[in-house]
């Protein structure tokens, strides 16, 4: 075989191997090129964060606004310490309220951000200090069963 | 008596030394190809030209094995998930298994049998008709000649083979899946690329795939240089080649994905 035509090949192929880099990264992993100076931080602390894990998206009205970047157990106070990186083009007031959610029933759960009224804004690194757990469904589950048990009738819960 | 109660064992122990011994010798073999490739670098002609023979020549097995391989994850996947009600997660699972596991491993196993057999049965003939022989009298040096560019395309290809190999499964997934069954196209896809992640999920394949191809070519190499010179001897490396690449990838993979995931 000639050796252009062997060059024309090999050419073909490693086109073919960075297009189809290109096409994971960009379709399959969804790449945003995103650098560190168009987010800020913020932190909030909760008693009990469930199952929330570190870059689980973090939501405004069930739009995504940022991620968690870490997750921490504060050694003096004993909660959870979550760190947030929120798009620069968000801002929040100072009473914004956080709480974990979960997506569907057995969805992965997620930060919901809701806005307050006060006028001056979080700065970068900023405490949310209106936090609320998330909800645990064995906890859930448990609680429901007491106050079954206390009704003490014994018929099955299926009327709800 | 007691010599063929011992002979099974003095077997088992010169087994066992002879691996060890090849291994040492394959290291070697590894630094030599390391040594001389700045030589063989700089006609990188010889190696374009194995690329051609080792990656371009094994597209078409790539291409279609990994097509169905992805048919095959999304009739399964859609199977199991259906199940469970979330059929809807089927880009996820396809996308990852095929990142992570099923496109390095299976791209380097057809690589290892379409292309690694192939540098074996050549460089094993080349000694058994004493042409690296020829050329250690003429001062070529068969290592930098022969081996290193056949090594280097094998490391070049294996990568881009199995990036080729995940996106053909992800094409036989969608397919499948949005296609065939009829799931929704948008959710297909963005379920996908919530589940996948640039980093943990694609990067850590291609270096999978990386470290693959360094180590089923130089098995491929290595067997075709320490072949006995004959006909049955050519015939038995090959077969070791595939034999040897196949549990090296498994064992290799399992290692990595420890270290990784």
């Amino acid at each position: 075989m000639k050796r252009t035509t062997i060059d024309l090949w090999v050419g073909v192929f490693v086109a073919l191997g960075i297009a189809a880099v290109v096409f994971l990264s960009l379709k399959v992993a969804n790449l945003v090129p995103a650098s560190a100076e168009q987010t800020y931080p913020l932190v909030a602390e909760f008693d009990n964060i469930g199952g929330l894990k570190a870059k689980a998206p973090v939501k405004s009205a069930g739009v995504v606004v940022g991620r968690v970047a870490a997750i921490e157990l504060d050694a003096q106070s004993y909660r959870a310490k979550v760190t947030l990186q929120i798009d620069k083009q968000f801002q929040f007031s100072r009473d914004v309220s956080a709480e974990i959610l979960t997506s569907g029933l057995l969805g992965e759960q997620y930060i919901g951000l809701t806005q307050g009224g006060d006028p001056d804004n979080l700065a970068a690194g900023g405490r949310i200090t209106l936090t609320s757990s998330a909800v645990v469904l064995e906890q859930l589950i448990g609680k429901f069963m007491t106050s079954f048990a206390e009704k003490g009738d014994g018929k099955p819960a299926a009327a709800q | 008596m007691l010599d063929t109660l011992l002979a099974p064992l003095r077997h088992l122990g010169h087994l066992s030394v002879n691996a060890v011994w090849r291994l040492g010798f394959a290291s070697r073999f590894l630094l030599a190809i390391l040594r001389f490739s700045g030589q063989s670098l700089a006609r990188f002609q010889l190696t374009i030209r194995e690329v051609y023979f080792a990656g371009v020549l094994s597209l078409i097995i790539i291409v279609v094995s990994g097509l169905f391989v992805g048919m095959v994850l999304g009739l399964q996947g859609y199977n199991t998930l259906s199940r469970f009600g979330s059929a809807d997660a089927l880009g996820a699972l396809v996308a990852l298994s095929l990142l992570r596991e099923l496109g390095p491993v299976l791209a380097a196993l057809l690589f290892a049998s379409r292309a690694g057999s192939a540098m074996t049965a050549e460089i094993g003939l080349m000694k058994a008709t004493e042409q690296l022989e020829a050329m250690n009298v003429m001062a070529v040096n068969p290592i930098a000649r022969v081996v290193a560019p056949r090594f280097w395309a094998g490391v070049i290809s294996m990568p881009v083979l199995a990036a080729i190999f995940n996106v053909m499964g992800i094409f036989g997934g969608y397919l499948v899946g949005v296609v065939m069954i009829g799931l929704d196209d948008g959710t297909f896809w963005s379920q996908m690329q919530n589940a996948v992640d640039l980093h943990s999920d694609v990067v850590n394949g291609l270096i999978k795939s990386l470290v693959f191809g360094v180590a089923v070519t130089l098995i491929a190499v290595f067997e075709g240089y320490d072949a006995t010179p004959t006909a049955a001897g050519v015939s038995g490396a090959t077969t070791r080649t595939v034999v040897t690449s196949a549990l090296v990838i498994l064992a290799l993979d399992f290692v990595l994905t420890a270290f990784m995931f």
